[in-house]
């Protein structure tokens, strides 16, 4: 994972509430088997209609979506943050977030920001005045800056650092590698191994037929 | 004071204890790979150049999507075809063992680690499945988990985990005859609520648990998740050893010795506290059903179907009155006069040996409900074989039901095996929730011995209502 101190990039304003992740990726796309190409799916259905703010050329390139309260709730699917980082964004603000993708979110590198929904509003009205505008995201001061405007947001200490340092959960877990070399040391003999495998003597399986 | 049998797993797995704020970091012994919720796995492992860390800690089967009919030919679906082909690309690529469709030892994943002696006491054990939790059956740390940490445990054989409660369940006293391991969890559901396990390790205790068979063990810790917990668990006890036992994967000699030299410590002090504590007395169990759309709705088989009206909770009124609508019920109805178009005898809650004999048992020399199909799909390969090598293939299919070949089948209906609109099924498996076993379908969740009876007399049933009942009953 990238390590993530600053961003500055276009800002999307997103005025609904209650985005649930079938919204932010229909179930249709789920039975992919890949873990990135998700751009085209991200907001799917919306990105029909041509009114839609990622349709229009000034957001097109946007990589801090401002959105309405409650974002990511519904389905637990991690493809909704994939979705959201293989389109290029970077930080997704609003005022409140659903507990699991908040979760999903951090293990994927995506700052989940919580702010004031004033704030957000305050936000959405001076991107609005001026299409395409950039927003600059300090993870390290907790704050978002539009032209004059600057407005604090908060996240987990934990996820904070996470991010800072770029580590996904495995980079974090892989920095205790050597924690992990030692436990492998005291693991008793009988703990069964899959590898070489063992099995029943081999027997053929008939193929069962349709029923008349 | 002392501890429960779950810290004592949990402190045996510590490979580093958090601080700050961070997560604990566990050891996992055994990880279990499927088609459905690996491939992005793999895929993300692929992206960042990693390896899996210990192959020989990892297996893999082909269970959600396989076909139960014409194994031998191409998938027809392609999704799941898919699914499969990546799998078997993905664990010849990262050296990960794998059982496919067509080998003795393919089958439900819940099913195949206990038979190939994988699944032991002591163990943690993770799959990307929420019914990991059976293998808690043998005091083993068993977990369902996400995608994310599917991948995270294949790079690291770790998980970062936040502690758990605990609670007891203790079921006191002898099960009544014809009353199963199935009957007691449902009951135990429909006790605390589907949600009554959030956060909480359950350990299952009591005399009527300790006389359970290993398979019907398992049975109860499947559905722990359908009370919403993280995981359950059984101390392991003789039965348990002897389950173990000589099966291929299972410790020989001075290391079988040691093994359960351990595992008999493998138990909640007598001091110990649990955080919650439920009583139920197995005397008073009987046979169950679910009427509704969760797995928490469900009441003795000797009842109606209630009346949302009775229940003193608004939420709960209005999601009864919501379920008996979708399932097609009427208020006052005995559950005995509900008519099914479907048994399904299955299931990594029921679709191992003990169930097929139990449910061949009962329909002997019987002949199906005229209006009633039966499909009986193992839960493994092996299991078809040994029922196979007992005859009872011929038992069912003689009394009219479709054996079938190995996997998930309509427990979750992601291959052809789905019930239409409105169809009704007795099913041994473990989620009615709405459209799972096909879009439209009405699942009432029963245990093997109902689900049997049912098929003979193509209403709700258990072996009692039988004329002739078995011997069991006696
Ligand atoms: S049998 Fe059903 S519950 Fe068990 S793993 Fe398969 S789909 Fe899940």
């Amino acid at each position: 994972m990238e390590k993530f101190t600053t961003h500055t990039g276009i800002g999307v304003p997103l005025r609904r509430s209650n985005v649930d992740t079938d919204q932010i990726i229909p179930a249709v796309y789920l039975k992919r088997v890949t873990r990135t190409g998700f751009e085209d799916a991200l907001f799917a259905a919306w990105r029909g209609d041509p009114t839609f703010i990622l349709n229009q050329d000034d957001y097109k390139q946007g990589s801090v979506l401002v959105a309405g309260p409650d974002f990511g709730t519904g389905s637990s699917r991690e493809h909704a943050v994939w979705a959201l980082k293989d389109y290029g964004f970077k930080v997704v603000i609003a005022s409140r977030f659903a507990d699991i993708f908040r979760g999903n979110s951090g293990k994927q590198g995506l700052l989940a920001a919580e702010v004031e929904q004033s704030d957000v509003e305050l936000l959405w009205k001076a991107l609005e005045a001026e299409p395409g505008k950039h927003l600059t995201v300090s993870l390290e001061d907790r704050t978002v800056t539009c032209g004059d405007i600057t407005v604090s947001f908060h996240v987990d200490d934990y996820v904070r650092w996470r991010l800072m340092e770029g580590l996904d959960d495995i980079g974090l877990t892989l920095a205790h590698e050597g924690d992990i070399t030692e436990f492998e040391k005291t693991r008793a003999a009988w703990r069964p191994k899959t590898l070489p495998a063992k099995t029943e003597p081999k027997q053929k399986v008939e193929a069962a037929r349709p029923a008349q | 004071m002392g501890t429960t049998l779950a810290e004592k797993l949990w402190e045996s797995h510590l490979v580093r204890k958090g601080t700050d704020g961070a997560p604990d970091l566990l050891y996992i012994d055994l990880h279990m790979v499927h088609e459905v919720t690996s491939p992005q796995a793999f895929d993300g492992l692929r992206l960042a150049g990693r390896q899996v860390r210990r192959p020989e800690l990892t297996i893999a089967t082909e269970d959600h999507n396989t076909p139960t009919l014409d194994i031998d030919k191409p998938i027809a679906d392609l999704t799941s075809r898919t699914q499969i082909d990546t799998l078997r690309n993905n664990a010849k690529e990262f050296g990960v063992r794998i059982h496919s469709l067509g080998d003795a030892d393919q089958g439900v994943v819940h099913v195949v680690g206990p038979q190939l002696g994988l699944t032991m006491p002591g163990m943690t054990v993770v799959c990307g499945d929420s019914h990991t939790s059976t293998h808690g059956a043998f005091g083993a740390l068993a977990f369902g988990i996400g995608t994310s940490e599917v991948e995270h445990v294949l790079a690291t054989q770790t998980l970062p985990l936040a502690p758990f409660k605990t609670m007891a369940i203790n079921v006191d006293g002898q099960l009544p005859p014809g009353t199963t391991a199935k009957d007691v969890i449902l009951a135990v559901i429909a006790k605390i609520g589907t949600g009554g396990g959030q956060g909480y390790v359950l350990e299952y205790r009591g005399d009527a648990i300790r006389a359970l068979s290993m398979e019907a063990r398992m049975t109860v810790c499947n559905m722990s998740i359908e009370a919403g917990a993280r995981a359950g668990l059984i101390a392991p006890d003789e039965t348990t050893f002897e389950y173990v036992k000589g099966r291929p994967h299972a410790p020989e000699g001075q290391d079988w010795d040691d093994a359960v030299a351990y595992w008999k410590t493998l138990v909640t002090d007598a001091d110990a506290t649990f955080d919650t504590e439920v009583h139920l007395n197995a005397a008073e169990l009987e046979p169950f059903v679910t009427w509704g759309t969760n797995p928490g709705q469900g009441l003795p088989l000797s009842a109606s179907v209630p009346d949302p009206e009775s229940f003193a909770d608004a939420d709960e009124r209005e999601a009864a009155a919501n379920a008996l609508k979708y399932m097609g019920l009427t208020p006052g109805t005995p559950f005995r006069e509900v008519a099914v178009d479907t048994v399904f005898l299955g299931s990594c809650t029921n679709g191992r040996i003990e169930d097929l004999r139990a449910a061949a048992e009962i329909i002997q020399g019987r002949q199906k409900a005229p209006n009633t199909r039966m499909l009986v799909v193992p839960g493994s390969a092996r299991v078809r074989l040994q029922a196979e090598a007992e005859g009872l293939d011929k038992v069912f299919i003689e009394f009219g039901a479709e054996w079938r070949n190995a996997g998930c089948s309509m427990c979750l209906g992601m291959n052809p095996d789905q019930l239409a609109p409105q169809e009704r099924s007795a099913s041994t498996s473990n989620r009615n929730f709405e459209g799972r076993q096909g879009k439209g379908g009405r699942t009432h969740l029963v245990s093997p011995l109902v689900a049997a009876a049912t098929a003979v007399r193509g209403t709700l049933s258990s072996p009692a209502d039988l004329p002739d009942a078995p011997a069991l009953l006696a």
